[in-house]
């Protein structure tokens, strides 16, 4: 009896460390592949690594940022295709959350909470996060879905399949399907902006100076300043996205 | 080694050949280049035309307008808030023109009363009752020099 289980405690000791040493050696079998788990790790400091910055406080809410992407990408008209959307929150003195986003915030914002009963309102304008450990990326199946060097995370129209895996896997919401090209669709930083030197439409066309973007690498730009003076989070950080689209004056309320 | 293996081995040596010219084929030039993906699709997303084109570029043209804009309060503005993209408009001004909308609901976009603005950043008014005798918010205030008033 006591033999016996000694015996079985012993196998299991063997079996155990039998399968540490061979997940070890298959761990670092994959490494070389960690790219294609993690999707693109931070590269090294030959190019830019684009970062985002916006300050709640400073946002009116005007939706400019939202019609300016959808004229610059030719992102669809018709309602609830999105690439850059700004989202109104209220929270009541009860606690209560009060969350609008009419057309993505290109028509009006109407306050329907009375004064009275309001204790916090502001505007959260959202876009692509362009996550260092996407997990978009992760999941396409063909890879038509990347993070460029830059850290700009792209998709691939001509390979995309449209099966929609991506628009399941991002948390913030940030994907659709191209009605026209059923093809994923997100937004790329203006990505052909960046490239000719212009700034990205929602920055340019912001009235307050509310979006910030620039290079993490570079300790001079406007980005770092932002990042420094201010204490700035990223949305659901549990999730380990590697977000870097970093808010000001966000509340936990905001998901 | 047993002989049906030996009849087997060029067969497979076929397969593997094909597979790998196949695979030569079917496989992108630049896949792979940076990661696990098509590197020339980043090429292609750069060459898309830029639809807003900046206020410098209309500056070329409408240097007063533009002289105006700097010179009060809507100086952070860009033409292009308030215009729309301009790409085709500068190619043929004539044929593309731009939308001029000067009226309540558009003002109001930015100046609407609303909790959620401060007013620190931006000075609102009720677009439903601030001057409501006069229809638009342009037939008094300039919309390049916000100040500059129309009686
Ligand atoms: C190549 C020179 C050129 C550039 C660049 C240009 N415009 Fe114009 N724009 C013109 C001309 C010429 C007219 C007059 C067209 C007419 O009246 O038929 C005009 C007219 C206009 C009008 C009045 C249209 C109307 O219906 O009365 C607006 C508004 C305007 N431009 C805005 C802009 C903005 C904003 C930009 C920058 C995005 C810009 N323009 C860039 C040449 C230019
Ligand atoms: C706050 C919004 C706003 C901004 C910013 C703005 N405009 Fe205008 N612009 C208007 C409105 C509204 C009108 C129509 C004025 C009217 O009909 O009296 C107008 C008219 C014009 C016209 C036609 C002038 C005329 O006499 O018919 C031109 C040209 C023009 N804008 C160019 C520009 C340029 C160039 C810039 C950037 C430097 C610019 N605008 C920025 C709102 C704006
Ligand atoms: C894209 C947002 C935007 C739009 C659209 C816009 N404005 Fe403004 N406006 C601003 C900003 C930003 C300021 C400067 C901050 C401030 O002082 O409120 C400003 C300032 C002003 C001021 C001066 C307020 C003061 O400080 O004394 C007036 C008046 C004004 N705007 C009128 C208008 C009118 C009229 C229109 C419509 C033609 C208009 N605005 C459209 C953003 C906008
Ligand atoms: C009858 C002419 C008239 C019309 C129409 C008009 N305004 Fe005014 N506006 C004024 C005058 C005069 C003032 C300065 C006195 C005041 O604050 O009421 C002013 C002040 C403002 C201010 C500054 C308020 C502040 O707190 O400093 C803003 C912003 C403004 N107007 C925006 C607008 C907008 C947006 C519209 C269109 C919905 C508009 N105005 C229509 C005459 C007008």
């Amino acid at each position: 009896m006591g033999n016996e289980r000694l015996n079985s405690s012993r196998r299991n000791f063997i079996r155990k460390s039998a399968l540490l040493a061979g997940t070890l050696v298959v761990g670092s079998a994959v490494k070389p592949f960690q790219a294609m788990l993690f999707a693109a790790n931070e590269p090294e400091k030959t190019m830019p690594w684009y970062a985002i910055g916006i300050d709640i406080e400073k946002c009116i809410g005007c939706g400019s940022c939202a019609r300016a992407c959808k004229a610059e990408n030719d992102v669809p008209k018709e309602p609830f295709f999105f690439r850059s959307w700004v989202e109104q929150y209220t929270i009541k003195n009860d606690g209560t959350l009060a969350v609008q986003s009419p057309n993505g915030g290109i028509d009006d914002f109407v306050q329907t909470v009375p004064e009275a009963e309001i204790f916090k309102s502001f505007f959260v304008p959202k876009m692509c996060n362009h996550c260092a450990k996407s997990p978009c990326v992760q999941v396409c199946p063909v890879g038509a879905t990347y993070e460029s060097p830059e850290g700009i995370v792209l998709v691939d129209e001509k390979y995309c399949i449209g099966c929609r895996y991506c628009i399941q896997a991002c948390p913030y919401g940030c994907r659709y399907l191209h009605p026209e090209k059923q093809t994923a669709d997100k937004c790329t930083l203006c990505y052909h902006r960046l490239k000719k030197g212009l700034n990205p439409a929602c920055f340019d066309v912001c009235p307050t100076g509310a979006r910030i973007y620039g290079d993490l690498h570079d300790m001079n730009s406007p980005l770092h300043k932002f990042l420094k003076e201010h204490s700035t989070q990223v949305l659901k950080p549990q999730l380990n996205t590697g977000s870097k689209l970093f808010y000001n004056g966000l509340s936990s309320e905001v998901r | 080694m047993p002989p049906q293996l030996k009849t087997l081995l060029p067969v497979l040596a076929v397969f593997i050949c094909i597979f790998l010219v196949a695979r030569h084929f079917l496989i992108p030039d630049s896949f792979g280049k940076y990661g696990h993906y098509r590197a020339n699709s980043m090429d292609e997303i750069a060459a898309l035309p830029a639809h807003h084109i900046g206020k410098a570029a209309c500056m070329d043209c409408h240097d007063t307008e533009a002289a105006k804009l700097n010179s009060d309060l809507h100086s952070g503005l860009t033409c292009e808030v308030c215009h729309g993209p301009g790409w085709q408009h500068m190619d043929d001004p004539e044929k593309n023109k731009l939308s001029k909308p000067g009226t309540r609901e558009f003002c109001g976009k930015c100046h609407d009363m609303n909790p959620a603005r401060r007013t620190s950043v931006i000075h609102q008014i009720d677009i439903k009752t601030h001057n409501i005798d006069r229809a638009n918010c342009i037939d008094c205030h300039n919309p390049h020099a916000v100040w500059e008033m129309k009686d």
